[in-house]
C-alpha cells in the first residue's frame, strides 16, 4: 500500500497549489461534499494553502452529523431492550440523542458492540440464536452495498434473528438540495470518489448542466484533493460545466454494477430527513417491502419514534458559507469544541471548531504562507 | 433510478448535529480512554475526594521525600484483552507500564507489588503462563516483585485477569523530571516508531487483518532513561504516551507548563503498517497507544547528546527530533502538515473510534 506516500509528496503538492495558484483570478467558492474530504483538507492544512479566493465549503457529507435525531432515539430505544444485540459502527456510538448516546446505553447494561463491517453482525446472530442482533444501517452511497449485503445474506440464509435499522442517504438529491436553496454561494463541487466508485457518475452531467456547475469526482489523499481543486478552478475560470474524473483509480463512469444490482434489490429510494435540514426527496433509501422481516424499525414497533429537533445552532448556514463561524452569536461562548451545539463544532474537521482552534492561534482567516517542507 | 426533484423548502438553520453527550450519570468507557473524560473524572471526583499536593500534580508518579531519599511512587491496572498479543502480554505490560511510570520522573524501579483479580473458571494453565511473562518482564527490566494480593471474583464479573502493580525507585540527585519543567526553546524527541501497541491490540482483538503482523513495542524504558540521565541530569520532561497516544501526553505536558508545542507532522515515526491500519480505521496515529515509547523535552544544547545516546539505545534505535516548545499558544500542540500548513492536535474527548467517513 505505497499509496499513502504517493498521495501525499509535497513537492507534487507544491506544483499543484503552484498551477491553481496561476489559474485563480477571482474568487471561487468550491464545496467538498463528503466528510472524509473534509477530514483530508483540515488534518492536512489544504485550505490554508490554498491562494486568496479560493474558498471550501464544508458540505453535509458527514453521515453521521446528518443522521435524524430520531433515528437516533430508535437506535437507543432498540439497544435498550433486554435480549438485543446492537450493533454499530463506531464513531455512531457518541452521537447523542434525546439525551443520552449509546455509549451511555451500554453503561445502563444495553448490549451495544463497535463493528467494522454489517456482515460481523450477521455473524454475532449466528453466534447467538437467541438474541435479536441488530445493526446500525447509516452512511452513503459507499457503506449502503455492504449492508444491503448483510440484509441479503441474512435472508437467504435463514438468519431470522438479524435486522437492520436503515438511514441510508444519497449524496446527488443533497446537491441538488443545496443548489436549490436560496442564497447558495457553491460555483463548483468535488464529488466524492468512494460514492461514485460504486454508483458511477450517471447522474452528475444533468446536474452539472442544470445548475451550470463544474462536478470533479475527487479522491482523498491530499493530491486528489489538490487535483480536484485544481481540475474544479480550472473549468470555473474558462466558464466551463462538465462532469470530470479525477479519481480513474477508483471510479469506473459505470460505477459497480454488482453493487448496484445489490442496492436495487435490497433497498428502495425514499424521502429522507438530513438532521437539522429537513426533508429532501427521494435522498435516501429504506428496506424494501421484500426485506421487511429484517427491518428493525417494524420489527422492534419504533416507527412512530418522533422527536422535534432544537434550532440553536446556525451550522446550516455556516455549511452553505452563508456566515462565517465566528459571526454566529453562540460562537466561542456557550459554543465550543468542549460543548459543541452543532455538526461543524462537533469534531476537529468542522469548520466552526477549525476556526475556534485556529482563532486562538491568533490567526482566524489569515492564510499561512505556503511553505510546503521537503 | 429515480429523477430528482428540488425540494420546495428546507431549514439549514436548522442544521444541528451530534454533541458529545458530557454529563455522563454512570461511568462510560471513555472514562478510561486517558483523554478529557478521563481528565474530567479525576479532577472533579478523585482530587476533590482524596485532597493532597501530591497526587493535584497528577504526573505518571508521584515524587515523595522519606529523609533524605526522593521516591517515584505509581500504580497502574492493567485490563487488557486479549491476554496474550502479538509482542506481549497483561504480565509484560504489567510490569513495564509501571516500570515506565516510575522512569519517566527519572527513577530507576526497585519493587513492585503485584495484585491479581481473577475471574472464575478462569484456566490456572493460563494464569501460570501470564504469572510466567510477569516475572520475565520483571527480571528484564531488573525489577523486584516483593508483595501481591490475589482475589477471585464470580463468573461474568470480571475478564478473566485483572492486574494492578504498583512500583516505587529512587530518584537521582540533581534530577527533577516533570511535566511543569517544559520551557519554551526545549526540543521535543520521541524514542521511536509510534502506534504500534495500539494498532496490534485492535487487530487482535477486532479480528483486523492489515496484510502483516503487528506487534506491541512493549517495553520496560528504565535502561533507556538511565543512559539519557547520565548525558545531562538536566531532561526537563519525560511522558510515555500510552492511552491517548502521543498527542494526549503532549497535551497534558503543554497544559501542565503552559506552553505552546509545535510538532512537524513528517517528522514523527509513524511506521507503514499502523499508518495503513489507521487509514482503514479513519484513525490518527497521533492519538494510538503505545506501550514501549517516551516522549522527552530537553534543553535545546542538551538535545543533540540526548539524541544520540538515545540513538545508541536499542530502545531508541528510531529516536527522533519531532518538534519544540514554544511560548506561542499555550497550552495547545499545534502540527505543522506535511505540506507546510499547521492543524491543533486536540485532546481526544475519550476513546478514538473507528470513523464512518
Amino acid at each position: 500500500m505505497k499509496y499513502l506516500e504517493e498521495f501525499q509528496d509535497p513537492e507534487l503538492a507544491r506544483g499543484l497549489l503552484e498551477d491553481i495558484r496561476a489559474t485563480v483570478t477571482r474568487p471561487w467558492a468550491l464545496m467538498e461534499v463528503c466528510g472524509g474530504q473534509t477530514h483530508t483538507i483540515i488534518r492536512h492544512a489544504i485550505d490554508q494553502l490554498l491562494p486568496e479566493g479560493v474558498e471550501l465549503i464544508h458540505g453535509p457529507g458527514c453521515p453521521v452529523c446528518v443522521t435524524p435525531l430520531e433515528v437516533i432515539d430508535k437506535a437507543l430505544e432498540i439497544a435498550s431492550r433486554p435480549g438485543v444485540i446492537f450493533c454499530s459502527f463506531g464513531d455512531m456510538l457518541r452521537v447523542p440523542g434525546t439525551g443520552r448516546d449509546l455509549f451511555r446505553v451500554r453503561s445502563e447494561g444495553g448490549d451495544v458492540r463497535v463493528v467494522y463491517s454489517p456482515l460481523d453482525a450477521l455473524r454475532i446472530a449466528r453466534e447467538n440464536p437467541d438474541r435479536e442482533v441488530v445493526f446500525f444501517g447509516i452512511g452513503f452511497e459507499t457503506t449502503a452495498p455492504p449492508n444491503a449485503m448483510a440484509v441479503y445474506q441474512a435472508r437467504r440464509h435463514g438468519v431470522r434473528n438479524f435486522s437492520m435499522l436503515v438511514s441510508h442517504v444519497r449524496v446527488p438529491p443533497a446537491i441538488e438540495a443545496i443548489m436549490t436553496s436560496p442564497d447558495c454561494r457553491v460555483q463548483g463541487f468535488l464529488a466524492a470518489g468512494h460514492v461514485c466508485s460504486v454508483m458511477g457518475i450517471g447522474e452528475y452531467p444533468e446536474l452539472a448542466a442544470r445548475h451550470r456547475v463544474p462536478i470533479v469526482v475527487t479522491g482523498f489523499e491530499p493530491l486528489d484533493i489538490l487535483e480536484g481543486i485544481r481540475r474544479t478552478v480550472k473549468q470555473l475560470e474558462r466558464g466551463e460545466h462538465t462532469v470530470e474524473n479525477a479519481y480513474p483509480r477508483a471510479v469506473r463512469s459505470e460505477g459497480n454494477p454488482a453493487a448496484r444490482v445489490m442496492l436495487e434489490d435490497v433497498f428502495e429510494v425514499t424521502d429522507r430527513a438530513w438532521r437539522g435540514i429537513g426533508t429532501i426527496p427521494l435522498s435516501g433509501w429504506r428496506l424494501s417491502p421484500r426485506y421487511r422481516e429484517h427491518d428493525a424499525e417494524h420489527r422492534f414497533d419504533v416507527v412512530d419514534i418522533a422527536t422535534l429537533e432544537p434550532a440553536e445552532c446556525r451550522s446550516g448556514e455556516v455549511l452553505q458559507g452563508l456566515l462565517k463561524p465566528h459571526e454566529c452569536e453562540v460562537f466561542g461562548t456557550t459554543c465550543t469544541p468542549r460543548t459543541p451545539l452543532g455538526a461543524t463544532m462537533v469534531s476537529s474537521e468542522g469548520a466552526c471548531a477549525a476556526y475556534y482552534l485556529y482563532r486562538r492561534l491568533g490567526s482566524p482567516a489569515t492564510r499561512l504562507e505556503a511553505n510546503p517542507v521537503g | 433510478m429515480a429523477s430528482i426533484q428540488a425540494p420546495d423548502e428546507l431549514d439549514f438553520a436548522g442544521w444541528t448535529c451530534p454533541l458529545p453527550l458530557r454529563d455522563h450519570p454512570r461511568v462510560v468507557m471513555g472514562h478510561g480512554g486517558g483523554g478529557a473524560l478521563s481528565a474530567e473524572l479525576v479532577e472533579h471526583v478523585f482530587i476533590p475526594a482524596f485532597g493532597g499536593e501530591v497526587l493535584a500534580d497528577l504526573g505518571d508518579s508521584a515524587v515523595l521525600t522519606l529523609g533524605d531519599a526522593r521516591l517515584a511512587f505509581s500504580t497502574d491496572s492493567y485490563v487488557v484483552r486479549p491476554l496474550f498479543f502479538p509482542g506481549g502480554s497483561i504480565g509484560d505490560l504489567a510490569v513495564n507500564g509501571t516500570v515506565n511510570d516510575l522512569a519517566m520522573s527519572g527513577a530507576r524501579a526497585a519493587y513492585l507489588s503485584c495484585g491479581f483479580i481473577l475471574e472464575e473458571g478462569v484456566e490456572t494453565e493460563v494464569v501460570g503462563r501470564v504469572a510466567k511473562a510477569l516475572g520475565n518482564a520483571a527480571r528484564t527490566a531488573d525489577v523486584q516483585v516483593v508483595t501481591g494480593d490475589t482475589k477471585v471474583v464470580e463468573a461474568g464479573h470480571g475478564d478473566d485477569i485483572y492486574i494492578n502493580t504498583s512500583g516505587i525507585g529512587l530518584i537521582p540527585r540533581g534530577v527533577d523530571i516533570r511535566p511543569q519543567r517544559a520551557a519554551p526553546g526545549d526540543v521535543v524527541i520521541v524514542s521511536g516508531e509510534i502506534g504500534l501497541h495500539g494498532i496490534a491490540i485492535m487487530s487482535v482483538r477486532e479480528g483486523l487483518e492489515f496484510g502483516v503482523e503487528i506487534a506491541s513495542d512493549c517495553a520496560a524504558l528504565g535502561g533507556l532513561v538511565q543512559a539519557m540521565l547520565d548525558v545531562t541530569p538536566d531532561i526537563h520532561v519525560l511522558r510515555d504516551p500510552t492511552r491517548g497516544g502521543l498527542a494526549a501526553s503532549l497535551h497534558e505536558i503543554a497544559t501542565a507548563a503552559g506552553v505552546g508545542v509545535r510538532i512537524e507532522e513528517r517528522a514523527v515515526p509513524v511506521p507503514p503498517q499502523v499508518a495503513n491500519a489507521c487509514a482503514i480505521l479513519g484513525l490518527d496515529p497521533l492519538y494510538v497507544a503505545n506501550e514501549g515509547k517516551l516522549v522527552a523535552f530537553v534543553p535545546r544544547e542538551e538535545a543533540d547528546a540526548v539524541l544520540a545516546v538515545m540513538r545508541a539505545h536499542p530502545l531508541g534505535a528510531g529516536a527522533a527530533v519531532i518538534g519544540e516548545c514554544v511560548a506561542e499558544h499555550p497550552g495547545m500542540v499545534v502540527a505543522r502538515t506535511g505540506f507546510g500548513g499547521t492543524r491543533v492536535v486536540d485532546l481526544p474527548l475519550g476513546e478514538q473510534l473507528p470513523r464512518i467517513c
